[in-house]
């Protein structure tokens, strides 16, 4: 399923459509979205070095790890940029995204530049951000469309508004040379309004939880120490997919972050259910058991044709309760003896037998208007 | 018998093998605690295995909460003298306990000081000579403080931090930090100790047993190693709990209570001096000297 995301990232958009976004979102319990991220952007990598994508090329928007860092990752991929590198480019967010650098006295401090990466020394100003990041794509690439990697949305929003950093992202989906688009979200740092509107700007939403639930947040003790080491070797991944056609799908995988690097397996158990009925998730139980579907057939309604030959009766409260046993009755509280233990009863009591029997006329008629 | 009690924690950081390559270069160390379980031993302890004469590290301890005699003090008692390693120069303090930003133009000055603190660090970090410069250790007591001497601003701290978190990937040093987490437990987000828990390859945690007090054990550590990918040949994600008891060694009977914490270079003598925790009121015994852990 981590497979069939990267297939769709790779695959790109249709002309005209908008470029297909994940989201890659995780929580303090599960923190295995960084994993989650770089095994997307190895794999993508593959297909773009294989010439299998759409996109010819790859911008990557470090903001929480050095461009070395990703050198060495896709090195230890098999991937080796330091001989060719035409085909991707890191915009470097993380080492000096404030410019501190330059109010420092002593300017001997000097960065080293290189042909692969590139800083950005203000990343409150997305404006030229965005124009950074289409001009990198747009290097090498020509004509040809480019896929971009955001390694983390969660530091983006920290200088800049949520208006803004929406705008951005939605500006570049909707960038003709764009295919595809990919960013990293940790969840627990934001409102959750935030964290909707990257949802709704995403095509995919794939979401990292942690393996015990129970387990988090509560005091370490020696029992939920191995629940607790569970949590940070497996996890669980959700993802949501929402199609061209406007219908979503939901899959689920179980997650194991060893050493060299991170391993998807679909979920084995006969209680994880692989696609999941869309029930909005609230604390109500929506579902019936078997039990309460035999006793809801069981209910005799009041007023509806009951399909046993016999004219139909329509109780107006008049009668006595002894008379006619298939009434239909509403209770008030006063609890009657259960004749037919098993059956579903209403029992309803007239307020007073003043009352007309409920006619068709209208009760407003007699107003005068 | 103390390095048998030293080798729990050491071996939960792989500080057990060999010192060179220092097993914490490159990597961010954050170190939780509350009130009920300080965890300032913990920062103690790594600073005297820094200091160890196998080892060629340089800390730079950047300190917020106590003077330069309080540390003193206490490595004294667990054997190393930091005296002579700061003429050596192998421990670099920066004393921040005055650091106030004035009240003219709070926002920019707040976030100024923490520049010229971040440009004081890296300048500390490139005068060091050639084979010095590769071990550096960056310690920080506490973050807590930080947020104080911003005057709140959460976000030039985490400016300041992802600043010190990016000289660990220019210059291979280690960054341990304190923070306190029971500051932040009535926020509804606490996006500072989040953030730093998220930066952090290595988290410490001390905190009291779930069963609550006991005689016989203080508290209770929590090492989680998250096992950064870009580190070859270290061990995964493993988490390690142990119990621990610290002892305190009164060293003299008639006890001196004051308000000024610190050293009284007036009167040159070593008080020894309660102060207010300024987080909660409680009294902080400042002399502990031997962290005697127990198997979990």
């Amino acid at each position: 399923m981590a497979d069939t995301i990267c297939r769709t990232l790779r695959d790109g958009g249709l002309e005209g459509e908008h470029a297909p976004a994940l989201t890659i979102k995780d929580s303090k319990a599960s923190p295995f979205g960084f994993d989650v991220f770089n095994y997307v952007l190895t794999q993508l990598s593959n297909y773009i070095l294989a010439g299998k994508s759409q996109s010819r090329g790859l911008v990557v928007v470090a903001y929480s790890r050095s461009p070395s860092f990703y050198v060495d990752l896709l090195k230890r991929r098999g991937i080796d940029i330091a001989s060719s590198h035409d085909w991707i480019h890191i915009l470097d967010c993380y080492t000096d995204p404030l410019g501190w650098k330059n109010w420092l006295i002593d300017k001997d401090i000097s960065q080293e530049a290189s042909s692969l990466s590139s800083f950005c020394q203000d990343v409150r100003n997305l404006d030229k951000l965005y124009s950074l990041i289409i001009e990198q794509g747009l290097i090498g690439q020509g004509k040809d469309r480019f896929s971009i990697a955001i390694d983390s949305v969660s530091e983006m929003v920290r200088h800049a508004s949520i208006s803004s950093v929406a705008g951005i992202l939605s500006n570049l989906r909707s960038h003709d040379q764009v295919s595809s688009i990919f960013w990293l979200l940790h969840s627990d740092l934001h409102e959750i309004k935030f964290t909707s509107v990257l949802e709704y700007l995403s095509s995919m939403v794939a979401s990292v939880e942690p393996f015990n639930q129970a387990a988090f947040g509560q005091r370490v003790d020696l029992e939920n120490l191995s629940m607790l080491e569970q949590n940070f070797r497996k996890g669980k991944f959700h993802v949501r997919f929402k199609r061209r056609n406007g219908r979503v799908r939901v899959m689920c995988e179980e997650i194991l972050v060893e050493l060299a690097g991170i391993k998807f397996t679909p979920v084995l158990s006969e209680d994880e259910i692989i696609n999941q009925r869309l029930l909005p998730k609230v604390q109500f139980n929506l579902q019936l058991s078997e039990e309460e579907r035999n006793e809801r057939a069981k209910v005799v309604l009041p007023f509806e044709h009951q399909g046993n030959g016999k004219p139909i009766q329509i109780y107006d409260g008049r009668r006595s309760l002894g008379e006619n046993k298939e009434e239909a009755l509403v209770s008030t509280g006063k609890l009657q003896p259960d004749e037919d233990s098993g059956k579903g009863q209403i029992i309803y009591f007239r307020d007073s037998d003043d009352e007309m029997p409920d006619s068709d006329e209208d009760p407003d008629d007699d107003l005068d208007i | 018998m103390e390095n048998q009690n030293l080798n729990l924690l050491d071996r939960a950081l792989g500080l057990d093998g060999p010192s060179e390559p220092w097993p914490l270069s490159g990597r961010v160390v954050l170190i939780e605690d509350c009130v009920e379980t300080s965890g300032s031993f913990v920062l103690h302890q790594l600073v005297k295995r820094s200091l160890s004469p196998t080892s060629s590290n340089v800390i730079i301890f950047v300190a917020f909460a106590n003077p330069f005699s309080h540390y003193d003090r206490i490595l004294r008692k667990l054997g190393c003298n930091l005296v002579t390693q700061r003429d050596n120069k192998r421990f670099i303090f920066f004393d921040m306990l005055m650091l106030r930003c004035p009240d003219v133009d709070e926002g920019k000055s707040s976030e100024g000081g923490l520049v010229l603190l971040y440009e004081k660090i890296l300048k500390t970090i490139c005068g060091l000579p050639g084979d010095k410069k590769d071990y550096v250790t960056i310690m920080i007591d506490d973050i807590s403080l930080v947020e104080v001497a911003a005057n709140g601003g959460s976000d030039y701290v985490l400016d300041f931090l992802h600043y010190c978190h990016a000289l660990t990937s220019e210059f291979d040093c280690s960054l341990i930090t304190l923070n306190h987490e029971d500051i932040y437990s009535s926020m509804e987000r606490p996006t500072l100790i989040l953030q730093m828990e998220y930066l952090a390859d290595i988290l410490i945690k001390a905190e009291p047993l779930s069963t609550g007090l006991a005689t016989d054990v203080h508290g209770q550590l929590t090492v989680l190693n998250k096992g950064t990918s870009h580190r070859l040949g270290r061990s995964g994600n493993k988490i390690h709990n142990f119990h621990y008891k610290l002892y305190v060694v009164l060293w003299r009977k008639k006890l001196v209570i004051s308000i000024d914490k610190g050293y009284s270079s007036e009167k040159r003598s070593f008080r020894r001096t309660y102060h207010v925790n300024g987080r909660l009121g409680f009294w902080n015994l400042n002399t502990l000297c031997v962290t005697h852990l127990l198997n979990g």
